[in-house]
């Protein structure tokens, strides 16, 4: 009776634990891969199919310091684009990348989408810390 | 016997080469004229191929470049501008591969005609070609009023237009190859890369033809 009840609230515990788990792998899979055909239409004719940039021109998206150190900046970026000096993988780049008209959970997915791909592994980028973001863009 | 086998192989290889040389000669597009004129007392009909007229832009280095230039180089154009957010870093990105191939051939350029001259100057055409990694002169980024460069795009057979609603320019990413000869020899996809590992095939098969090795 007693290793019935053990089993079972064991039983219970694993149930719980790998549903969590493949909840947050499901969100992370639809992210990832809507981001992916996003990237291709929005990111990839400047940025590179691997994420390699341009010469001097674009910079690549395989600066993983850079990108983790910017994280919660990343989605005002998209929304209002960027200009000017930044420091990528310790070589200068000097330009400007014009905002693009996405929805908010498109920059959610792409952002997850680069921030997964080229070496990067950041975790979920989801529509809630967009959101959040996006509130404080300067 | 020894003789049969010799004599096959010979049959084989000719059979061979011929069908190469057949394949290793580009066709030349653009509208054709018969011209008919009379030699020694007869009518011979002649083809003559539509060439690119002459042209007058400035290159990044502020030198002023003419079809002069170019005579007795094989050369390949394009039309693209230096704030063009959608196929233009593509194309270029797979013509870097062109320049890297041909870059100390000195009978081989390039040139990227900008449709956007208000905004790409001079000034802006050389920090475009610095961070490309562009030196030296086999690839010329080149400036003219837009009536020049929209009418050398139509001898190119390329379409390019006016600013769209969104403040787009529309164009075609084309990579047109031209010969000694002024002549169009090849239209290329220039945003795809298997098109342009074409394109540098095909200027290697062009550069070896007789009639390119011998013009000056
Ligand atoms: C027209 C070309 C172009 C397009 C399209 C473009 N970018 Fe950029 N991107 C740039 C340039 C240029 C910079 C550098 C701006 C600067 O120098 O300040 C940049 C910078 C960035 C950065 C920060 C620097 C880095 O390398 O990490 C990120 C992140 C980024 N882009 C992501 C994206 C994403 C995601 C998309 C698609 C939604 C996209 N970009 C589309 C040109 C482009």
């Amino acid at each position: 009776m007693k290793v019935k009840l053990i089993a079972g609230i064991l039983l219970l515990i694993t149930v719980v634990v790998v549903s969590c788990q493949s909840d947050e792998q499901v969100e992370f899979s639809r992210y990832y891969s809507g981001g992916s055909s996003i990237y291709q239409q929005h990111c990839q004719n400047c940025h590179g199919e691997k994420g390699e940039g341009l010469q001097s021109l674009i910079p690549p998206l395989t600066d993983s310091i850079y990108l983790k150190n910017n994280k919660t900046l990343l989605a005002c970026f998209l929304k209002n684009g960027l200009k000017g000096k930044i420091i990528i993988n310790k070589r200068e780049f000097d330009d400007e990348m014009k905002p693009d008209e996405l929805a908010p959970i498109e920059i959610a997915k792409v952002l997850t989408y680069v921030t997964n791909s080229f070496g990067n592994k950041m975790g979920v980028i989801n529509l809630q810390m967009v959101e959040g973001d996006m509130a404080k863009c300067r | 016997m020894m003789r049969k086998l010799t004599l096959i192989g010979i049959m084989a290889f000719a059979l061979l080469s011929s069908c190469t040389s057949k394949s290793n000669r580009l066709p030349i597009l653009g509208s054709k004229n018969p011209v008919t004129k009379t030699v020694d007392g007869k009518q011979v009909t002649d083809t003559t191929y539509a060439t690119i007229p002459d042209f007058k832009f400035v290159n990044q280095y502020g030198d002023t470049i003419t079809a002069k230039n170019l005579d007795g180089k094989i050369y390949v154009a394009d039309f693209f501008f230096t704030t063009c957010p959608s196929i233009c870093p593509l194309m270029h990105r797979n013509m870097l591969n062109v320049y890297k191939e041909f870059k100390d051939d000195n009978n081989f350029r390039i040139l990227s005609h900008t449709i956007d001259p208000k905004y790409d100057t001079v000034p802006v055409l050389k920090r475009y070609a610095d961070k490309m990694g562009i030196a030296g002169n086999s690839w010329w980024l080149l400036h003219g009023n837009k009536g020049d460069t929209y009418g050398i795009a139509k001898s190119y057979l390329q379409s390019v237009q006016e600013r769209n609603p969104a403040g787009q320019y529309i164009h075609d990413g084309f990579f047109i190859l031209i010969d000694k000869q002024k002549r169009i020899r090849g239209t290329y996809e220039g945003t795809d890369p298997k098109e342009v590992d074409k394109l540098i095939a095909d200027i290697k098969t062009l550069k070896a033809e007789p009639e390119q090795v011998a013009a000056k």
